[in-house]
């Protein structure tokens, strides 16, 4: 039989849905409504080995020490150590293309956090931008209660 | 079969799990995992640093969440550790407690930790079950896991009357249990005066299986640490050991009726197998408590019978004498079972880990009276799958 012969050869067609709702935890809820209704990022501190994690997380990944009640203020500037430039529009995209995604780390954070970097030509971004949270009042509990980041002094 | 004798002795020495509810809202997956982790680590006196393998598992797709593994190390503690996930429907959590086991007698890891979870209020569980059917030849034929087929079986064979007393008799017993287990999801503190009400009243499901039957849908995670028989006496005081298991599984729908195998229940081909192997003539006799993934009354109420090697109406009586109960001559599910709690992924390990309980003598108010020192535990998963484990509280056998 030639390698290109489909014939006689059926194709199942299914759908499946995948409905799902997810629970933030008392941690991931703190952080979202301190950041709905303080405009504050907060990030949490693990006393063990001196890392500062944003996003906030109940243990600390090396030390496995419970971190939960270890907030710390963060400022709402801070450092672009990476990102890409997204190019291939398509309609589930947060923006139209060409935008900028960044890997951002906070002022007196350890990890950084993944948000759309605006108001700079995506030519133009490079490592060790600095670059300030531009907040989003009227948003849904998310991470989105952060619009962008916009290039900072 | 391929079966050899273990490479060395295999020691359950930490135990954790989490209360079992349907409202977990406060916690996100890792962190409810991390609840039961912590147990099990404060139970075995160790930190993460001693741990030097994580195994992880969960019934596929039903969080509907990637790689769960990956991204359930800050619960786990697996960063920077070997790890696997396993994954194998309702027998997940007794196919962790086999791999765990494996993995530590191998003597390729010294301790291992076994994680199994399940958080169903995320999910959607049909939309995870109804890919478990053959596309092409099962798919679109299919129900989900609510199936009166045991009652048919059970009536076809007892008659109606004494077939539904027994079943509710059977679900009234695993109620008592859970009334004790402070764990447990679903206590309803039934009285037998409400056998005949229930039997007539309850919300029928499908056929003869009835709501009251039926097991719940749980959140909820359960944690075990293996560690070599050295280890494990230098770790516990009272190590309990994984003395055998044995998987076996079938595509049901399409091999029933074939002259390839036999046609006894996966349960039954699995316990006439392990007990051969270990020289057990009286499984009624020779174990002091068995916890059985018995996912609704009518199928614990049927399985006594496979798992016992019983014959005629021996596993009827049993549940109509109540000889199942607590303080019985055979303690089936002090825990309550999987009637009351059934977070799927650790449902079949929080068998092995209520049983480990057993025999360390310290489950609380549901601990069995006496000295146990042979525990039994069985996992199933579908369309007909079985995983059962031996637990001695003793290396002489």
């Amino acid at each position: 039989m030639q390698k290109d012969d489909f014939s006689n050869s059926y194709v199942v067609e299914g759908k499946l849905a995948l409905p799902y709702t997810y629970f933030a935890g008392r941690l991931g809820s703190t952080f979202l409504t301190t950041l709905r209704d303080q405009a504050r990022i907060m990030g949490v501190r693990c006393d063990k080995c001196g890392k500062v994690f944003l996003p906030p997380r109940q243990t600390c990944e090396r030390c496995l020490e419970d971190i939960r009640d270890k907030w710390v203020a963060l400022e709402s500037t801070g450092v672009v150590v990476n990102f890409t430039v997204v190019r291939q529009q398509d309609k589930h995209l947060p923006r139209k293309t060409p935008y900028v995604l960044g890997m951002i780390k906070l002022d007196g954070a350890d990890t950084p956090i993944v948000h759309i970097i605006e108001g700079v030509d995506p030519d133009k971004i490079s490592e060790g931008m600095r670059v300030k949270a531009i907040f989003a009042p009227e948003s849904e509990p998310s991470i989105l209660l952060i619009n962008h980041f916009e290039p900072a002094a | 079969m391929g079966y050899k004798n273990k490479n060395r002795h295999v020691g359950i020495v930490g135990i954790g799990e989490t209360k079992f509810s349907s409202h977990r809202e406060d916690v996100n997956q890792p962190e409810m995992i991390h609840e039961a982790v912590r147990q099990a680590l404060d139970d075995a006196g160790l930190g993460i640093d001693d741990i030097d393998c994580v195994v992880h598992g969960n019934m596929e797709l039903f969080e509907m969440v990637h790689q769960p593994d990956m991204w359930h190390t800050l619960g786990t503690g697996a960063y920077g550790k070997s790890a696997f996930r396993l994954t194998t429907g309702g027998t997940t959590g007794g196919t962790l407690v086999s791999g765990a086991d494996n993995l530590v007698a191998s003597g390729m890891y010294d301790v291992v930790m076994a994680v199994g979870f399940q958080k169903l209020q995320e999910g959607h569980t049909t939309g995870g079950i109804t890919n478990m059917a053959d596309p092409l030849w099962a798919r679109k034929l299919q129900s989900g896991a609510l199936t009166a087929q045991a009652a048919v079986k059970v009536i076809a064979e007892f008659g109606e009357e004494r077939a539904r007393r027994a079943a509710m008799t059977y679900r009234i017993i695993m109620d008592k249990h859970a009334c004790k287990n402070p764990n447990a999801h679903r206590a309803f503190h039934l009285e037998w005066d409400q056998i005949d009400d229930l039997m007539a009243h309850s919300p029928p499901l499908i056929g003869d299986l009835r709501l009251i039957h039926m097991c719940s849908q749980s959140d909820g995670a359960c944690a075990i640490i293996f560690a070599e028989e050295k280890k494990a006496r230098k770790i516990s005081e009272k190590p309990v050991w994984v003395r055998d298991h044995i998987t076996v599984h079938r595509e049901e729908t399409l091999n029933l009726a074939n002259n390839y195998y036999p046609i006894d229940t996966t349960h039954r081909f699995a316990a006439e197998k392990l007990y051969e192997r270990n020289g057990i003539d009286n499984p009624l006799e020779y174990f002091d408590v068995f916890e059985m993934y018995d996912p609704s009354a009518w199928w614990g109420l049927d399985w006594l019978r496979d798992f016992f090697l019983l014959e005629g109406d021996a596993h009827i009586r049993m549940v109509e004498n109540r000889e199942i109960m607590i303080d019985g001559k055979m303690p089936i599910n002090p825990s309550g079972g999987v009637i009351s709690t059934n977070p799927i992924g650790a449902t079949a390990m929080i068998r092995v880990a209520e049983a480990a309980k057993q025999i360390r003598g310290d489950a609380g108010e549901h601990q069995v009276p006496g000295n146990v020192e042979h525990g039994l535990a069985s996992s199933f998963g579908g369309t007909m799958w079985t995983v059962l484990t031996m637990l001695e509280k003793e290396t002489n056998w």
